[in-house]
């Protein structure tokens, strides 16, 4: 199974296998990863499972949608690399990906 | 060894609150109680994705069953608690059995507000709370089927958009003068009311329901007060949510339409907090009590109580917020319309895309209703937790950017957010 790893905004580094199909947000939730939120359930809605996809990886999960750059817009830390999680669904070619959280999700 | 945290309650709530206390770092027992046979889930889908059969039973469990054996959280699903015995610091389930507990976290949720008219028993008169019951409204749904709505707000609505979508009739019938009365300003009603009706929904305002007519025992129509009968195969009542805090009120804890609890969950008991929809909690930002039923003030007072629990700072307070999805309209709302005094409209409703921002006599920023407006939802969060004063000419202009509203020198992409 495909893996990915968080890291805190502590540092703290979490491996997890994250089913293929599923959001890397799910990964996290499912295995109580701390820092990511996820508050409205991944419909896009809410923007608390922020994360930064290191940069080594930001070709293959692609860009953010429309809804999705809006919702980020006006995260107080966002950078170049931002990504809301719930909008990264897992594949194949994602394992091994690495993410780190921002400071809050509030 | 300690009696742990006992959380009665395994909604979303509960739920929240066994993971929050692990990732607090919470070492002591966690028992999790739920009347309901699965483990903790997520009800927003139950009225859209869900409904629609976009969605499985795996998709709504809030964590992977395994979840709870790796974090060493008990769950006794199927089990009501009958009682609590604050004196020994215990709970006592329907069959007798007693649990002990050191801290006691109460999340019982809400029951919906009973519609209390002739035939209401009768098969095909619907609600809509559990994914049990979610489930019967799926399986009665079909193309042609006639469906009355009684109740014209978020859960009626959605079910409505819900139900047009997989080809049924739709009615709905809604007591007050307009949709959403209780819970969005008139703007996003009438918005509201051109959008079900361009997709083919019958709406029927200012309406009461006396009656439901059978045929059979089986439903077969909606009487109204002035006399019409409304024809339907099935009917979903969706009239309001009443706080579960009958547990809470019998052991003595303080109760006012909602268990009452401190910003830290705490109740009237020091080893009792409670959390949900069954709380009557404070609202710092408008200096109010309120009762709030959605998923974000359950995360919340799960993290403040964990904290609480585990001696840690207290989060962060945040602005309330809601979400709604129908058809194609993503409604997100910020805050709520307290001590408003000019409400202004940013775009166009016409077009689908508009927000409402709710000001007081200062232009500070209290509540915003964004249709298909993400932009202006996630600004309003911060702006309304930051009190900020805005210039209602500035909201006003879609020439400016969300950013420009505050912020003359942010950088411009005139007409978009």
């Amino acid at each position: 199974m495909p893996k990915v790893t968080y890291i805190e905004h502590n540092g703290t580094r979490h491996e997890v296998d994250v089913p293929i199909g599923l959001s890397v947000m799910r990964g996290a939730v499912d295995n109580g990863v701390p820092g990511i939120d996820a508050d409205c359930g991944g419909e896009c809605a809410c923007a608390t499972c922020h994360v930064y996809v290191d940069p080594a990886w930001l070709a293959r999960t692609g860009a953010p949608g429309e809804m999705e750059k809006s919702m980020l817009s006006f995260a107080a830390v966002t950078q170049e690399n931002s990504r809301l999680s719930c909008q990264i669904p897992m594949t194949a070619e994602l394992d091994g990906l690495v993410v780190s959280m921002p400071e809050g999700q509030h | 060894m300690s009696a742990g945290v006992l959380i009665v309650g395994a909604g979303h709530a509960g739920g929240a609150m066994a993971a929050a206390l692990r990732q607090s770092g919470y070492a002591g027992a966690i028992t999790l109680v739920g009347a309901e046979p699965l483990p903790p889930y997520q009800r927003p889908p139950l009225s859209k994705a869900w409904l629609k059969g976009e969605a499985g039973p795996d998709d709504l469990l809030f964590r992977p069953p395994a979840f709870y054996s790796d974090k060493s959280i008990g769950l006794r699903l199927s089990t009501r608690v009958a009682a609590i015995d604050r004196t020994a610091a215990a709970v006592t389930l329907e069959d007798g059995q007693r649990l002990p507990y050191e801290h006691l976290v109460l999340a019982t949720g809400s029951a919906l507000r009973a519609l209390n008219v002739p035939g209401v028993a009768s098969t095909g008169v619907l609600e809509l709370r559990t994914a049990a019951d979610a489930e019967r409204i799926k399986a009665a749904l079909a193309p042609g089927r006639r469906l009355a709505v009684v109740g014209g707000g978020y859960v009626g609505l959605e079910v409505a958009a819900s139900a047009r979508s997989l080809g049924a009739q739709v009615v709905v019938i809604e007591r007050e003068a307009r949709l959403l009365a209780r819970v969005a300003s008139e703007p996003l009603s009438a918005y509201f009311a051109r959008c079900h009706a361009g997709h083919g929904v019958e709406i029927i305002l200012g309406a009461s329901v006396t009656a439901f007519e059978e045929r059979a025992g089986a439903v077969a129509g909606v009487r109204l007060a002035d006399g019409r009968v409304i024809a339907c195969d099935v009917a979903v009542v969706g009239i309001g949510a009443l706080a579960n805090d009958a547990l809470a009120a019998a052991a003595g804890l303080e109760c006012n339409d909602g268990i009452v609890v401190d910003e830290r969950c705490r109740t009237s008991d020091p080893a009792i907090h409670a959390i949900g929809d069954c709380t009557r909690r404070p609202l710092p930002r408008y200096g109010r009590t309120m009762r709030l039923e959605s998923v974000p003030n359950a995360l919340e007072q799960a993290k403040q109580a964990a904290a609480d629990i585990c001696g840690r700072p207290a989060p962060k307070p945040e602005v309330p917020w809601f979400w709604s999805d129908q058809y194609d309209v993503r409604l997100q709302i910020v805050g709520l319309p307290f001590d408003v005094a000019r409400q202004v409209v940013r775009g166009d409703a016409n077009a689908g895309q508009f927000a409402v921002f709710h000001l007081d006599a200062d232009n500070r920023l209290q509540a915003v209703e964004a249709v298909n407006a993400p932009g202006e939802f996630v600004a309003g969060r911060q702006w309304v937790g930051a009190r900020q004063q805005v210039d209602p000419a500035r909201l006003a202009d879609t020439g400016l950017t969300v950013k420009q509203i505050i912020d003359p020198a942010a950088p411009g992409a005139a007409g978009k957010p």
